[in-house]
């Protein structure tokens, strides 16, 4: 019942499981397609629509930003309105905010609920070491669930589910009851916990979350806020899902290598590198760094990389402006060191640069794919701590003369 | 000795005619293991010529082990079609399967393992390089000419990295028993204890070489196993000591947020347990010598 060992981002989801994040407003449409009740609302981009949209609710609206990421209400991001007017006002102020390096662009704007008595915690995720759904339920709602895990693991009631079987009453009983929630309510709390663990299913989400699920003043339940994260490798088959991702929140340069099925995140440092699997990239940046260099990214090529991709890659590499030397490190087996050799050669016919190359191949045709590169009169290396070396020594010239 | 495969394998592939499919096979079927038949629906009666050899296609697993006698499995098939090979090999008695295939939803390896739990079926991977017995067997894409005969048993997370390690230790003249690439999804069928411990009960492994990750915890769960049961020497490697924290570093499981999963937290545990960390792959071949 505790939370120790399990590993939680930001954004409330389990680390290993890769996703694309849907906005709030994104995430509860869902959640209401599958019969969970939410509040009344439509998304504004600008102040004029904001008012528009809190006068057909009748006037007192929440103005939320729809940004991927939390603390937007410590932020600034969330703020109630009375009135059209007041609408018009705060969405006036909240889009073009920045949050943590994010730009509203959207406000989402929610009638308000008829009093708040209880705020929950309700979520759906995947527990890895029991290899289960878990459903997840704190009475402290409407808090930072990493810090009531923290301070509190007490409060954090959990149930695993056995897909077979699916969400039965007595899962969602035990975590009612252990909210001292009032019984008149557990029908309806059985109902929601049921749907929303429908959803996660039925979408292949990593993560549903709502947080706060509240007791309005009514006594009814409603899910003022949603968080979906969708499993990156199902998206195949739901290709309105992969749709409603953010372009717009994504950096460029990753982007474009996402479309290309490149793995690349940017780093601070001067040293390209590109490499063949996550872990030996990985590996490289460790070696870098051991000898005295620093990574200017992270990217993995992935298996069975064609020519056309590794130039592609090294398009991206270079187009950032702080990279002094690049380093390829390919050690073949799904991936063949010729094509990597002719990959590279191509893109060097491409790409115009002065950037200094070492290239390290081994393993699957590496002996054809150095003749390539032998041929093309490339620096070369036998292993990864001698490419690495050679890499930081030529990113030092190279940073001595600009 | 050795662990999982060795001379007396009998390999079928699912989805041998497709290009890596085909590619690795003829690798594999060179290295001489014995490759005995392939499977993909549609293309049964058809011959698979590689090496001198001729392997037989099947439309189905289960034909495939009536006619042959296969008794492992390497799936190297699409992610969307990956699940259906897994289920359909446990069905025709296959006792090993090894998965290659990277992308599975998750909740779709849910599934697959619980359903192999009920047959008592070992899947290897999925998202693995496979399985290499140096001069007896190779199942994957773990380059067989980088590898030699010898006493270390090495166990990986990774793909390439494995590789990188294995030809360190090829170089200093430390050959190994079996090496095994378990991948690095969240949810996969074996994981490092089930390795540890059958390198612990293989007589011919004398030491072992762990390669773990950041992101998970099956490091700090390893750690543990390795300080209560095993009595062989062990030394690891962890990847992902610079990766800045709360990035996703591609590996579905390579990420760090807090100060769970870090490097450090499991460089600590298993130092603890007594492992020697290396620094760098070269230096673990060093150590390993010592």
């Amino acid at each position: 019942m505790t939370l120790q060992g399990r590993n939680f981002r930001e954004d409330g989801s389990l680390k290993g499981v890769s996703s694309v994040n849907l906005h709030e407003y994104q995430a509860k449409r869902l959640f209401a397609e599958h019969g969970v009740p939410i509040p009344d609302g439509e998304v504004a981009t600008t102040p004029s629509e904001a008012r528009e949209i809190a006068r057909e609710l009748g006037g007192r609206v929440v103005v939320k930003s729809q940004v991927l990421t939390g603390g937007r209400g410590k932020a600034g991001g969330i703020k109630l309105a009375n009135n059209p007017d007041e609408a018009e006002i705060l969405a006036g102020q909240i889009l073009g905010m920045d949050i943590k390096g994010f730009t509203v662009r959207k406000v989402l704007i929610d009638k308000q609920a008829p009093g708040i008595a209880r705020e929950i915690y309700l979520a759906v995720l995947i527990d890895r070491g029991r290899r289960r759904p878990m459903i997840m339920a704190s009475a402290a709602g409407g808090m930072d669930i990493e810090q009531v895990a923290a301070e509190a693991p007490e409060k954090i009631l959990t149930v695993h589910i056995e897909p077979a079987l699916g969400v039965r009453s007595y899962h969602s009983r035990y975590l009612a009851a252990g909210m001292n929630m009032p019984r008149e309510l557990w029908r309806d709390f059985h109902n929601i916990v049921s749907n929303l663990y429908t959803c996660f299913t039925v979408n292949d989400a990593s993560l549903t979350e709502i947080n706060p699920l509240v007791i309005t003043g009514e006594n009814k339940l409603l899910a003022l806020d949603g968080k979906l994260s969708i499993d990156d490798n199902a998206l195949y088959r739901h290709p309105r899902l992969a749709d409603m991702r953010d372009t717009e929140e994504e950096p460029e340069a990753e982007r474009e290598a996402r479309l290309s099925g490149i793995n690349f995140i940017k780093l601070d440092g001067n040293i390209g590198c590109m490499v063949n699997g996550a872990g030996l990239a990985m590996t490289t940046m460790d070696v870098i760094e051991y000898f005295g260099g620093s990574p200017a990214n992270f990217l993995d090529i992935g298996g069975g990389a064609k020519a056309e991709q590794v130039a592609t890659a090294l398009r991206i590499i270079l187009s950032d402006p702080n990279v002094k030397a690049v380093l390829f490190n390919i050690f073949g087996g799904i991936t063949r060191g010729d094509e990597v050799a002719r990959g590279i050669v191509e893109a060097l016919e491409q790409v115009q640069t002065e950037v200094p190359m070492v290239v390290r191949l081994a393993g699957t045709n590496a002996a054809e794919g150095m003749a390539i590169l032998a041929d093309a009169e490339m620096e070369t290396a036998a292993t990864l701590s001698e490419a690495a070396q050679k890499a930081v020594a030529a990113a030092k010239v190279q940073e001595a003369q600009s | 000795m050795s662990i999982l495969v060795d001379k007396n394998t009998r390999l079928v592939v699912s989805g041998i005619t497709g290009r890596e499919g085909a590619f690795h096979t003829t690798q594999m079927i060179e290295y001489g293991t014995h490759v005995v038949a392939g499977v993909t629906p549609g293309k049964g009666g058809q011959v698979f010529e590689a090496a001198g050899q001729r392997v037989p296609v099947f439309d189905t697993v289960k034909e495939a082990v009536e006619e042959t006698e296969a008794n492992a499995s390497m799936i190297i098939v699409p992610a969307r079609f990956a699940p259906d090979s897994i289920y359909e090999t446990a069905d025709a008695g296959i006792p090993l399967i090894v998965c290659l295939t990277e992308h599975i939803p998750i909740l779709d390896m849910i599934s697959v393992r619980s359903y192999l739990d009920t047959k008592g079926v070992r899947l290897v991977g999925p998202n693995c390089p496979g399985l290499l017995t140096p001069e007896q067997a190779k199942v994957g894409f773990i380059p067989g000419d980088i590898a030699m005969p010898g006493n270390v048993g090495v166990v990986s997370k990774s793909g390439t990295l494995t590789y990188e390690v294995v030809d360190a230790l090829t170089r200093r003249g430390l050959g190994q028993s079996t090496c095994v690439g378990i991948g690095g999804d969240p949810i996969n069928g074996t994981d490092f204890i089930d390795v540890l411990r059958m390198f612990e009960a293989d007589p011919e492994t004398e030491q072992i070489i762990l390669i773990g990750e950041i992101g998970g915890r099956a490091e700090e769960d390893a750690a543990a196993f390795i300080d209560a049961h095993m009595t062989k020497r062990v030394t690891a490697f962890i990847a992902g000591r610079t990766a800045p924290p709360g990035r996703r570093m591609g590996h579905a499981g390579a990420i760090v947020e807090g100060n769970t999963g870090t490097a450090e937290g499991k460089v600590a545990a298993l130092r603890a347990a007594g492992v020697r960390v290396a620094d760098h792959p070269d230096q673990i071949a060093d150590m390993a010598a010592e």
